[in-house]
């Protein structure tokens, strides 16, 4: 498994912080999704092996939880909350808005792979409706014509991608 | 004249010049309550919880002291304290405030917890998207440290207690307790079965275990500063303390709003601290405590008694902002996401909306809620789409009415409240809008929606 020397280096200081090291199946692919934007069998056979499981018990995490990937996607990831609050203010619009500027479905990635769309539930950020995230960042009040400039910023290389790569 | 806001928990929050960092928190006398903890007896802290009557803020409302002292003490394992900082139900969002803004009035509020119930580890489980808010708990935790705050020896009391800051990664059901404690534990967040799997005797690796909100946590603080007995004359009996309200939907002023209990009523929240409706627009209907509370219409009276007997008649303005009111309504107060909306709602849309929800969110342990909640979702989206049957409705309500109960955690119920109480209160906009459905189908007219 190839990693950067900091992310081995805070896996191991991570493990034995918890009383049982399968507690650390969670952080473990948090660190290995931000670093390399997704899961790899390769990846996942590597937890299991680094916390004494069957692969199979970090597979069936990696499938449950919506917020891992098992395939790369774009450069930035764009995450539209669609729950009642953010739908009240016309998320189903800002979502259309970033399909059309991007040229890409829900759970796509636009061609030139610059970023990928999710359309996610509640971001618990509701009085500020709609909200994005992209990446880590949180984008609130975000109506057709903000995504739109988001996407511009996006391509200006105006926003800085979590990971480089 | 509008109520003013009693803000405790979040009193430093918003204010010029507050930080997050421990310096300002300092300043403001943060962690004197703590140096007053450790000088206390663990049971006077818990005696004192229990007389501030406060209740669980994250959606159940049971009182804190009562789970504190269901704690198995006689098996000589571990116990461990977890703070419940998911915070996931839809219209919620005030732990998120405290978490980016004032990190360590939870801690702080955490180490006392953790102190008085003599918990050997603490963990903060907090959502996988809040990414910012995690580092700046674990900056917070490590300045903490550096003061002897937490770790080795606190403040020389001979006690040791960390904190590890444990991200979820998306998933809703993790704020249910039990699923919360599968998470921590590694696994996917399936919910345990109650009994045995209390987490006060069988919780985190099979050990004694407090789970506990962000806020629930933060007012533990508050009662320890000023005892109990004051706290629990905050607010109305049984409704101790002060809550958050988060208002969010069709207002001016959407945002969070820290009141006694009882102080205002949800039309004074509305109409005078949210600054009311959009301009030519009037209220159809309010779900009060996040998605999964009953929906409240906007004509309805609300009749009946209330718990120590008073009665009372109440048009859905006149409600007050408690636990036992919006219980007596039929409704609850949940994690305090009030969601408003206007007459321009879909009300059937809106149903879609939280059935999509839901069905995106069920863990799949049991069959009546997999199954279930997306028949539900698929039903509903139909009814939106132009492809409603007739018996949609009946189907709907027997659907709901077979999931309620037949679950090993509350999400059944969580999921079929929304559809019953929608069914129950418009009826008719649901047959109506199936007709209309059909007519426009026969027409091959296009369908919009707005919230699906």
């Amino acid at each position: 498994m190839n990693l950067k020397p900091e992310t081995f280096s805070k896996i191991d200081q991570l493990i034995p912080r918890y009383p049982e090291k399968r507690s650390a199946v969670l952080p473990l692919l948090h660190l290995i999704q931000e670093e390399r934007g997704w899961i790899s069998n390769e990846a996942i056979e590597w937890v299991a092996d680094k916390l004494e499981l069957q692969p199979i018990n970090v597979y069936e995490v990696v499938t449950f939880y919506p917020m891992f990937k098992q395939k790369p996607g774009g450069r930035y990831a764009i995450k539209v909350c669609r729950t009642l609050s953010c739908a009240l203010g016309g998320a189903y619009k800002t979502c259309k808005s970033f399909q059309e500027a991007l040229g890409c479905e829900v759970d796509g990635t636009s061609e030139d792979a610059l970023a990928s769309i999710e359309f996610v539930e509640c971001h618990a950020n509701c009085g500020k409706a709609p909200v994005v995230m992209i990446d880590e960042q949180m984008y609130e009040g975000v109506d057709e014509n903000a995504a739109r400039k988001l996407v511009e910023a996006m391509r200006a290389g105006e926003i800085k991608p979590a990971r480089e790569d | 004249m509008a109520v003013e806001e009693t803000r405790i928990i979040f009193k430093h929050i918003d204010r010029q010049g507050y930080t997050n960092g421990i310096d300002c928190y300092e300043r403001h006398g943060g962690y004197a309550e703590l140096k007053k903890a450790v000088g206390m007896e663990p049971d006077a802290i818990c005696a004192e919880v229990m007389e501030s009557g406060v209740r669980g803020r994250g959606g159940a409302g049971f009182p804190a002291g009562m789970k504190w002292k269901f704690l198995d003490r006689k098996s000589g394992k571990p116990i461990y304290l977890v703070c419940n900082a998911d915070e996931s139900e839809p219209g919620t969002f005030k732990d998120r405030q405290i978490i980016y803004k004032d990190p360590h009035q939870l801690i702080e509020g955490m180490m006392i917890t953790a102190f008085a119930i003599r918990a050997k580890l603490a963990f903060i489980y907090i959502r996988g998207e809040f990414f910012e808010g995690a580092r700046i708990l674990e900056r917070a935790i490590e300045e903490a440290r550096a003061k002897n705050y937490l770790g080795d020896n606190i403040l020389g009391s001979g006690y040791s207690c960390d904190i590890i800051v444990h991200r979820g990664a998306g998933a809703y059901i993790c704020g249910e307790e039990t699923g919360l404690i599968e998470s921590l534990e590694g696994k996917r967040p399936y919910p345990r079965i109650k009994p045995p799997y209390f987490p006060a005797a069988l919780g985190l690796y099979q050990c004694p275990t407090i789970v506990n909100n962000v806020e629930t946590l933060c007012n533990v603080k508050h009662i320890v500063n000023m005892s109990g007995k004051v706290f629990a004359e905050i607010g109305t009996p049984g409704n101790t303390g002060t809550r958050i309200w988060c208002v969010s939907g069709h207002v001016r002023k959407p945002g969070y709003y820290e009141f006694p209990c009882a102080a205002l009523t949800l039309g004074e929240l509305i109409y005078d601290i949210c600054g009311g409706l959009l301009p030519g627009r009037s209220l159809k209907a309010v779900i009060p405590g996040g998605s999964s509370s009953k929906i409240l219409r906007a004509d309805e009276r609300f009749k009946g008694k209330l718990r120590d007997g008073t009665e009372f008649d109440w048009g859905i303005n006149d409600i007050p902002m408690d636990f036992d009111s919006l219980s007596a309504v039929g409704s609850m107060s949940g994690s305090g996401g009030v969601i408003v909306m206007d007459d321009t709602t879909d009300i059937v849309e809106a149903l879609a909306n939280i059935n999509y929800f839901y069905a995106h969110e069920s863990c799949g342990q049991c069959t009546p809620c997999r199954e279930g909640v997306q028949w539900m979702k698929k039903v509903t989206y139909r009814m939106c789409n132009g492809a409603a049957r007739e018996e949609d409705v009946e189907l709907l309500r027997s659907i709901a009415g077979q999931i309620e109960g037949r679950t090993i955690c509350a999400f059944g119920e969580a999921a079929s409240w929304p559809v019953q109480s929608f069914l129950a209160k418009f009826n008719d906009e649901f047959v109506a809008k199936a007709k209309a459905q059909a007519a426009r189908n026969a027409s091959g007219e296009a369908v919009e929606t707005t919230l699906i």
